[in-house]
């Protein structure tokens, strides 16, 4: 044995790394998480915390289960916990939000291969299963700043049932109900600009996405200004049609899935029977990502035009 | 003339430059007691010895060499008594014989003289005799390439001046040291080969150099300092062509097809100089640095010197180093053995401490797409990877993995710490392997 090491090239490497990716993502998820909390009072912690200890533990235990190694050092069961609190009101039962939790783990992430092999966000798949199998925890609103009035379960419908007549600005500071981290536009938008300047995300996504949205809801006769800051479309646009493992490869396969999703939430909120779209939007791109991936191959560098697919 | 900023450029990733010597002004290395000069320093057929165990030779005279086209002479770096010749592996795994020479104190030279030249088939024996082989790094003899069937529809030199690996100054010093050389080296080139336009592209990290090889040139020359953006690796053939002209080298072509012949500014500077003096090539300059290195320098060192003499010169402690290369951090290949000698295309001994050399641990890929964006060839690594995993041969095929350059990129980049440009490679091997096998059935 020689003394030296020897190893393929390239030897250095960049400072990249997954759990690095997945800090980013938390410190940009923090500012709506702040204002979650002041807008819900302490109950939305409360749901934050419950989400992301029954996503780490869940991911722990099927991890060992299924004999593989223990991947919660790359942070990514956090960003779920995390992601799925706040799709979900701040009066949610515990146990439900416990429930999504798993849900998402195990069976949307893990049961598909873990990071990297999911098809569909887990997030937001559990988001659907949790809103289709307990419609009404789900649906079940809190006035904002009720927590401080000891009103807790005043039910209040969203901003986007009415969404003509919503306020601008309490849309895009949080003084509306809805679920814990889409509320403020603001609070999101910073945690975007924080991604981009990471280079954790490529802002055209979101952009492309919001977008869509505003043109389309606007040449709807709609309010395009209220409908970017409602519902969870910054929450969706920016942290979930992002997503690596489930949104497509390249640049151009991105700004189609995007310009996919603007266009189904806009269909679902304006002639749907659901106020929101947005979850079921990218679950559906989602669906269709490898189909677009096929698409949108990149030319290498001096290959010619044509590309058989 | 002018320096002019290259308008369109190949991807790339930001590595950190670490350019520590670009003001250390080469020293000669002392002579080493013993060399070793491998007969294969080229791409192509390994030469034959010309002398035996027991003959003295002189400093510059021919010590190999072989009737084949494809093949370079390999000449005897100091002068000396062959002690041996024996079977010699080279760092990408070829075998070929290697003479060892004990080097004497008196360092007779050669009988060299300046080559006397007139026609191109002249100049072509004279790129031949001077043992010139592509000194960047591929090692592919300059006589072959400047003497392309096609080589009357080139009219563009490109010389890479790029120098985009991270801590390597040798080429930064030829510009700044051998201008003179450069120059000749061009016009040489460019009167035998009738060329009528020429290219210089060096990455903006490296202002002087651009001034002083503009300075250097007058207007007859026809010659543009093309500035590149520091952004590895400027300095791979396609890119710097793609750069410097706009030219984009299809697939499965060379450059000479597009018109375009590129040489490194060191192989440049050897013509040059061997030229004016008929002393063949016998040093290399090579930049010594890496974290290990206290005291980074730029050396003049001669052919065979074996790498050992060449970290007690620079007091780099074996102790602490756990990783010495040959060449730069990207491109570089992992020595088993420190005693392995110096070789025409080599630039660079890099060493790196002993928690520098480990390799972090490979996780999940994550599909974060980095790799996609940094490919100067457009591919998508991680999918290739895949492929390669499965075996998947027309799969390999149709996303052009022969398109590869193994720059590094995509492995840099990934947080996965994936080895993906190491994949690609294997996937070349595995394809030629493939083909082969079919060659024999057919």
């Amino acid at each position: 044995m020689s003394k030296w090491t020897v190893s393929p090239s390239p030897h250095m490497l960049s400072s990249n790394s997954t759990s690095n990716i997945m800090f980013d993502v938390i410190v940009a998820l923090f500012p709506a998480l702040l204002v979650g909390i002041y807008v819900f009072g302490p109950r939305a912690l409360i749901v934050t915390l419950v989400c992301v200890a029954a996503c780490m533990l869940s991911e722990f235990v099927i991890r060992k289960l299924m004999k593989r190694d223990n991947t919660l050092g790359d942070f990514s069961a956090i960003v779920t916990g995390i992601l799925l609190a706040f799709n979900l009101p701040p009066q949610i039962p515990l146990w439900v939000a416990a429930l999504g939790s798993v849900f998402a783990i195990v069976v949307v992430k893990q049961l598909f291969g873990g990071i990297g092999q999911n098809f569909a966000n887990p997030a937001i798949t559990a988001r659907i299963f949790l809103f289709v199998s307990f419609s009404t925890y789900m649906t079940t609103w809190t006035v904002p700043f009720g927590y401080q009035h000891m009103a807790d379960a005043v039910a209040s419908a969203t901003p986007l049932v009415d969404i003509a007549s919503a306020n601008t600005l309490d849309l895009f500071l949080g003084n509306v109900s809805g679920c814990i981290g889409e509320v403020s536009a603001a609070a999101l938008l910073l945690g975007g600009i924080y991604l981009s300047i990471r280079r954790v995300i490529n802002p055209l996504v979101p952009l492309t996405f919001i977008g869509t949205v505003f043109v389309f809801t606007w040449v709807l006769g709609e309010n395009p200004v209220n409908h970017i800051f409602a519902g969870g479309l910054m929450l969706g646009a920016i942290f979930m049609a992002t997503d690596y493992s489930t949104t497509p490869a390249t640049l151009r396969g991105k700004l189609i899935f995007a310009f996919g999703c603007g266009v189904i939430t806009t269909l679902i909120r304006v002639f749907g029977s659901y106020p929101e779209g947005v979850s079921f939007a990218i679950l559906l791109m989602n669906l269709i990502t490898p189909l677009i991936d096929r698409c949108t191959q990149t030319k290498p560098f001096g290959a010619g035009g044509k590309q058989h697919v | 003339m002018a320096i002019i900023k290259s308008r369109k450029c190949l991807a790339g990733a930001h590595v950190a430059h670490h350019k520590n010597t670009t003001e250390k002004e080469t020293k000669q290395l002392p002579l080493s007691k013993k060399v070793t000069i491998p007969l294969l320093q080229h791409m192509g057929a390994p030469c034959e010895p010309l002398v035996k165990k027991g003959d003295h030779v002189c400093t510059g005279q021919k010590i190999g060499d072989n009737s084949a086209f494809f093949s370079v002479p390999v000449h005897a770096s100091c002068s000396g008594v062959v002690e041996d010749i024996v079977s010699f592996t080279n760092i990408v795994g070829a075998t070929c014989k290697a003479v060892v020479l004990a080097v004497d104190e008196e360092q007779q030279q050669a009988p060299v003289s300046r080559p006397v030249i007139e026609t191109r088939e002249q100049f072509l024996d004279a790129v031949r005799e001077s043992g010139l082989v592509g000194l960047g790094g591929a090692g592919f003899p300059a006589h072959v390439k400047f003497g392309y069937r096609d080589i009357d529809k080139v009219d563009t030199l490109v010389v890479n001046a790029a120098e985009c690996e991270p801590y390597i100054t040798a080429d930064y010093r030829t510009c700044i040291e051998a201008r003179q050389d450069i120059v000749d080296g061009v016009r040489a080139i460019c009167k035998f080969l009738n060329l009528s336009r020429v290219f210089i592209g060096i990455e903006d990290n490296k202002a002087f150099a651009m001034e002083v090889l503009d300075e250097a040139f007058s207007p007859e020359d026809h010659v543009t300092v093309v500035s590149l953006p520091s952004v590895y690796p400027q300095g791979a053939e396609k890119s710097i062509i793609y750069a410097t002209t706009g030219i984009t080298v299809p697939r499965g072509k060379l450059p000479a097809d597009c018109g375009v012949i590129v040489s490194n500014v060191s192989s440049v500077a050897h013509l040059g100089r061997y030229l004016k003096t008929g002393m063949p090539l016998i040093e290399k300059r090579i930049t010594v640095d890496g974290d290990a290195v206290s005291d980074p320098q730029n050396l003049m060192v001669r052919i065979g010197t074996p790498v050992r003499d060449i970290l007690t010169y620079c007091h780099v402690s074996e102790d602490d180093c756990g990783k010495v290369l040959m060449g730069g951090p990207m491109m570089g290949s992992a020595l088993a053995d420190i005693d392995a000698p110096i070789v025409k295309n080599n630039n660079a001994v890099t060493c790196f401490l002993e928690k520098s050399s480990l390799l972090p641990k490979t996780t999940a890929c994550i599909r974060c797409s980095k790799c996609i964006g940094v490919c100067p060839m457009r591919l998508m690594p991680a999918k290739l990877e895949k492929a390669y995993d499965k075996r998947d041969a027309e799969q390999l095929e149709r996303l052009c993995v022969d398109l590869c350059i193994n720059c590094g990129c995509c492995s840099f980049v990934c947080p996965a710490k994936r080895h993906l440009a190491q994949k690609n490679q294997l996937a070349k091997a595995f394809l030629k392997e493939l083909k082969s096998k079919e060659d024999k059935k057919a």
